[in-house]
């Protein structure tokens, strides 16, 4: 960690953002009347501290990071949570109402793949275009257009119009493009989205080349991706920042607590029973998320009102990540038969639970005669699984070691 | 390495922007070009009469003016050369004066989206309406050269110094519409009300018809900026001596500094608009 801390002292600090926020307006007239306003305030040199005025808010403010060399800032955030804005102003689009943005070296910004294409001309010629607005010269194009096709793998295309293009060929072709830049700050805003696997892998093999040279600014909603980059995150919410710091897993954790809060909710019932109570056992059921340690047993306990009687009955347990995957189930349960007058209460222990750590939701699923489903509930329970480690793969797996030297 | 900073406030330093506006014209040349030839490429592709659009407008104006001048519907005074290049000659740098009017206003419109995304010299896209406003120029001149020939009025010296003239003439125009670009970006009623003047100012200026020898007609004709701007740039070309000459130059002269700080009113307004406007 000492080291760590020593490697990144040396390199020089690209990006410093200082209290910046930025207001905008909710109504269109008034916000064109503003514009004008503006305007005026502008040639005078926007001296004055800016107030906000009727109809304003704050869409970003106060938000302060700096960023050196190497490094890559994650920036999440729910819609309309400032991340756009923000990186507006970084690329200097737009100026903030308050604080100040240093930026040293060459910009880059992945915010809009193939900016500047026209529909009607054909692949090649468009790539001349998009450079020009990148700000490449005409011989950098020239140098360079072989391994761009090579890259965006449409070469039997390259002279069709790009109106026939498909919405992933385009963003081939762009990112293609942009990937010729060389730049010293790069600003990511969720491009990386459309394309197939084969194209978003390539994107961050490129990435993964860039890094160390560069600073990243990296906007996205897909957490894998963050939590595979980014080296700092800021996670914003009405503008604010609420984490900003070197813990991602945390500030993940964070983002999906919002997503958790939604209900149980049964989305198939026969009317044979009820599910009435889910608990983790010696846990209060007062907490929203429950916690256990890693490697703790996993008790579970579940009543069901019992309407008509069920012969036989298949109980499943599945678990979700905090990305909707399912990722684990329950071995099934002996057969067992319910009697219509009676309630059931079913315990469960899973033992030494091997999760990583993160945030998961259980559903259940019942079914009769094998494979007939009569019931289903999803996230019926939220918890959170502590460990000290942040890893993204949904399991972390106890294991020994033993190291034997060999000659 | 260079470093740039982001805040409120904006640099008043009128030396120091002139500076980085002109150098960022320069440095971002093979874009204005490239956009330029971009426009052009895929208006001429999905057109069959192509060149013909460029001198259409122009032409019908004058026929119509030629019609109603040779059935005796409208009596005009003479203009000393053949009526029909008069009158395609002054519709034809009218529409000159007006597309160097709308330019800036129009290149900007068209590049919302980019310019919502990516920083680029916004200065490029000025540059490319005028590359674009020249090509179709060349095409409407060439026309009309054609028709000095056929009429009978010849070829002068004077015609030497008829493209300074016509670039008095566009300078006249981008100046004036790039002051109104930031405003007309946020309104629309800006490029109404323009185009509607205009349509006005026309019968004020001597494009279809001169100057008359006395009446109201005539101070208003005479104090209207446009018609040094219209007269000279005329009379250069059919070969007779200007007139007008002195307020052609004062206008110029005026010009000249008002185009350098319209360029910089339009340079420090781009972030403003952009924030105000749909992408």
């Amino acid at each position: 960690m000492k080291m760590n801390n020593l490697t990144l002292k040396e390199n020089e600090v690209l990006v410093k953002v200082e209290g910046l926020s930025k207001k905008f307006c909710i109504d269109l007239k008034t916000s064109l009347w503003y514009g004008v306003k503006d305007l005026w305030a502008n040639i005078a040199g926007n001296k004055a501290i800016r107030h906000l005025r009727p109809k304003e808010f704050w869409a970003v403010k106060d938000i302060s990071f700096t960023l050196r060399r190497g490094e890559c800032l994650g920036l999440i955030g729910h819609n309309g949570a400032g991340k756009s804005t923000l990186l507006k102003i970084l690329n200097g689009l737009i100026k903030p109402d308050q604080g100040k943005v240093t930026i040293r070296g060459r910009v880059g910004a992945l915010i809009e793949l193939g900016a500047g294409f026209n529909p009607i001309l054909s692949g090649r010629e468009n790539i001349y275009n998009n450079g020009a607005v990148l700000g490449f010269t005409k011989a950098e194009i020239d140098d360079k257009i072989e391994d761009i096709i090579e890259f965006s793998e449409i070469r039997e295309f390259i002279d069709m119009p790009v109106q026939n293009y498909s919405s992933g060929m385009k963003v081939r072709l762009g990112f293609a493009i942009a990937a010729q830049m060389e730049p010293d700050v790069l600003i990511i805003d969720e491009v990386l989205a459309v394309g197939d696997l084969g194209f978003v892998l390539k994107c961050f093999k490129t990435i993964d080349v860039i890094l160390p040279k560069t600073a990243i600014i990296f906007v996205s909603h897909s957490m894998p991706m963050v939590s595979r980059i980014c080296s700092k995150i800021i996670l914003m919410e009405k503008g604010r920042e609420k984490y900003n710091g070197y813990d991602v897993g945390k500030a993940i954790d964070i983002y999906y607590k919002r997503f958790t809060i939604n209900k149980s909710n049964v989305i198939f019932d026969d009317g044979s029973l009820e599910l009435i109570e889910v608990k983790m056992v010696d846990i209060p059921t007062n907490i929203e998320i429950k916690e256990i340690n890693w490697g703790d047993d996993l008790k579970l306990f579940f009543k069901f009102n019992v309407f008509k009687n069920v012969s036989e009955f298949l109980f499943r347990v599945i678990f979700y990540d905090k990305e909707q995957r399912p990722i684990a189930i329950i071995e099934k349960n002996i057969d067992c038969g319910i009697s219509n007058d009676n309630g059931i209460e079913i315990f469960l222990t899973h033992e030494n639970i091997e999760m990583s750590k993160g945030i998961y939701s259980i559903s259940i699923a019942l079914f009769r005669n094998v494979n007939e489903p009569f019931y289903r509930s999803n996230n019926v329970l939220n918890f959170q699984i502590l460990h000290k480690d942040d890893v993204w793969p949904p399991f972390l797996l106890k294991s020994q070691y033993k190291l034997k030297k060999f000659n | 390495m260079d470093s740039k900073i982001y805040q409120k406030e904006s640099n008043t330093n009128l030396s120091k922007l002139l500076k980085t506006s002109l150098s960022d014209i320069y440095n971002s040349r093979f874009l204005s070009k490239q956009l330029a030839v971009r426009d052009i490429k895929a208006q001429y592709r999905q057109s069959y009469l192509g060149f013909l659009w460029a001198f259409i407008m122009p032409l019908t104006t004058a026929f119509v003016w030629i019609f109603l001048n040779k059935s005796g519907v409208i009596k005009l005074t003479d203009t000393g050369i053949p009526y029909p290049v008069y009158a395609f000659s002054g519709t034809l740098l009218w529409s000159i004066l007006i597309e160097s009017i709308n330019t800036p206003t129009s290149s900007t419109n068209n590049a919302r989206s980019i310019m919502t995304k990516i920083n680029f010299p916004k200065e490029a896209l000025i540059i490319s309406g005028i590359y674009k406003m020249c090509f179709n120029s060349f095409i409407k001149i060439g026309l009309l050269l054609v028709f000095l020939g056929v009429f009978g009025v010849g070829y002068h010296k004077t015609i030497f110094l008829f493209p300074f003239a016509l670039l008095g003439v566009v300078v006249f125009g981008i100046t004036i519409g790039l002051f109104l670009t930031p405003i007309g970006m946020l309104y629309k009623d800006i490029a109404k009300i323009i185009t509607l003047s205009f349509s006005f100012i026309m019968y004020a200026t001597p494009v279809v018809y001169a100057v008359p020898k006395t009446g109201i007609m005539k101070t208003i004709m005479e104090l209207n900026p446009l018609t040094p701007l219209i007269v000279t740039t005329r009379d250069l070309v059919v070969g007779q001596t200007p007139e007008y000459l002195t307020y052609y130059f004062c206008i110029i002269g005026a010009c000249i500094p008002l185009m350098f700080v319209a360029l910089l009113f339009y340079r420090i307004s781009i972030p403003v608009i952009v924030e105000r406007m749909n992408a």
